[in-house]
């Protein structure tokens, strides 16, 4: 393919073995920062869902109105706002710690609703029942709520956390070199998207399908017992 | 702080923006017009279909679950281009949107599909119905009512994605915002208006889907 290429464009050389360590590098960044962002991100979800599913919706509806913007604008959007808004309060934040931080809250967005679904799928006699057998609340939340209720979410939020993972792609807008921005740093040198497209797909696909799979095989299980 | 917000440019173009945001819906719409079409069909070949059939409705659904909707976009963008495919960036998101919309939609369907017992189609056939029939009035209703919230859902996702059209040169709402913005260098202003008319558009269509649903699934 490179024989026929004309003399006169000679700095686009053709895909090397050593790229793929390159793309793998990139694949690390992007397992780093959808890691960071579904960790807390989980965690802060795990609180506002609680928050929204246990106390008064009026006192919550704050609460729900910011998460219901973080759900409901497009994640490239988010990005550009925060990575523009910082450097106007005068601390200008880097690629990554901008694309941590939005990726984060959108996780805590999506996680927290799902949450709340798992919490209030526990029903209210199963809980009283709880309270009345002479358990506390922490002891309901631990032994009543938590079996029940993550059999509920376990599933969607395998959803949210795979969803996050190939949304990571778009910190790519801010600079971040993960694995879709070094894609297009390779295929600018060797001019052939098709391949690189595949293998960075092929990336991609390996990280997230085999969660996949796990879960659809653990939610059937559930099913029946 | 001694940044300025300016949000008089942004007023002023307020009327090229929300032309975008009607792009946009547009470009959502029919990308999911076509998801749902092939996405049916995968869900059929899927549950139906001969082995080939099967293996290539669950590549496409394994595909575009399991990859960045973004990646695919460039695939139809650049990926084509080793074809000497050149497509329109308008074709470029519509297509990409497309085969994302399907492959998701096709699980939605399968699932409504199983949903519904076999016995309701054998009921069906036995009081005389043809094929045609049982799966017009009995089947496709009752997989209709399971699906209608996830194809709501799916119908905000293919406007939230239509934003990564401003990735491969697409003016929708975000591709518009961005061009404007590079003008003026207000991209603050003039991402948060984009985001609102982006809420906007959302809470529209839910809201929307929400006065349907009531008026369809009365009983």
């Amino acid at each position: 393919m490179e024989n026929s290429a004309p003399t006169s464009i000679a700095f686009f050389t053709g895909f090397k073995v050593s790229d793929l360590l390159f793309l793998g590098e990139a694949a690390l960044r992007t397992l780093l920062i959808s890691v960071i962002a579904i960790t807390s991100g989980s965690l802060l979800g795990i609180l506002f869902g609680w928050l929204l599913a246990e106390f008064n919706r009026y006192l919550t509806s704050g609460l729900n109105l910011v998460l219901d913007i973080f759900r409901s604008v497009p994640l490239i959007i988010q990005l550009i706002l925060l990575y523009n808004f910082f450097p106007i309060v005068g601390i200008p934040l880097s690629p990554f710690v901008a694309g941590t931080i939005v990726l984060t809250v959108y996780t805590a967005s999506l996680v927290a609703q799902v949450v709340r679904g798992g919490v209030e799928a526990v029903s209210l006699p199963m809980r009283r029942a709880a309270r009345s057998l002479g358990m506390t609340y922490f002891q309901d939340i631990r032994y009543v709520v938590f079996p029940i209720g993550l059999r509920a979410v376990l599933p969607a939020w395998t959803g949210v956390a795979l969803g996050v993972l190939k949304d990571s792609a778009l910190v790519s807008v801010l600079g971040y070199i993960e694995l879709l921005r070094a894609s297009q740093i390779l295929v600018t040198r060797t001019q052939e998207p098709f391949i690189i497209l595949a293998i960075v797909g092929g990336f991609y696909f390996i990280l997230s399908y085999p969660i996949a799979r796990i879960t659809d095989r653990l939610e059937k299980r559930w099913q029946y017992d | 702080m001694d940044y300025n917000f300016h949000w008089r440019p942004v007023f002023r173009k307020l009327d090229q923006l929300l032309a975008a945001g009607l792009v946009t819906m547009e470009v959502a719409i029919l990308a999911m017009a076509f998801g749902i079409l092939i996405g049916l069909l995968l869900a059929l070949m899927k549950m139906h279909g001969n082995l080939a059939m099967r293996g290539f409705a669950n590549g496409w659904i394994e595909i575009a679950r399991n990859t960045p909707a973004l990646l695919q976009l460039f695939f139809f963008g650049f990926g084509l281009g080793a074809f000497g495919i050149h497509l329109s960036p308008f074709l470029i998101v519509l297509f990409g949107l497309s085969f994302n919309n399907a492959g998701y939609l096709a699980e939605t369907f399968r699932g409504g599909f199983s949903a519904v017992p076999k016995t309701q189609i054998r009921a069906a056939r036995s009081l005389g119905m043809s094929v045609l029939q049982s799966y017009l009035r009995i089947i496709i209703p009752q997989v209709f009512r399971v699906v209608y919230h996830p194809m709501t859902n799916q119908l905000v996702w293919s406007v939230l994605m239509s934003s990564l059209g401003m990735l491969v040169g697409f003016r929708e709402l975000s591709g518009e915002t961005q061009f404007l913005a590079f003008k003026t260098f207000r991209m603050f202003e003039y991402f948060l208006v984009a985001a609102i008319i982006y809420y906007v558009i959302v809470k529209m269509i839910l809201g929307l889907s929400w006065l349907i649903g009531r008026r369809l699934f009365r009983y």
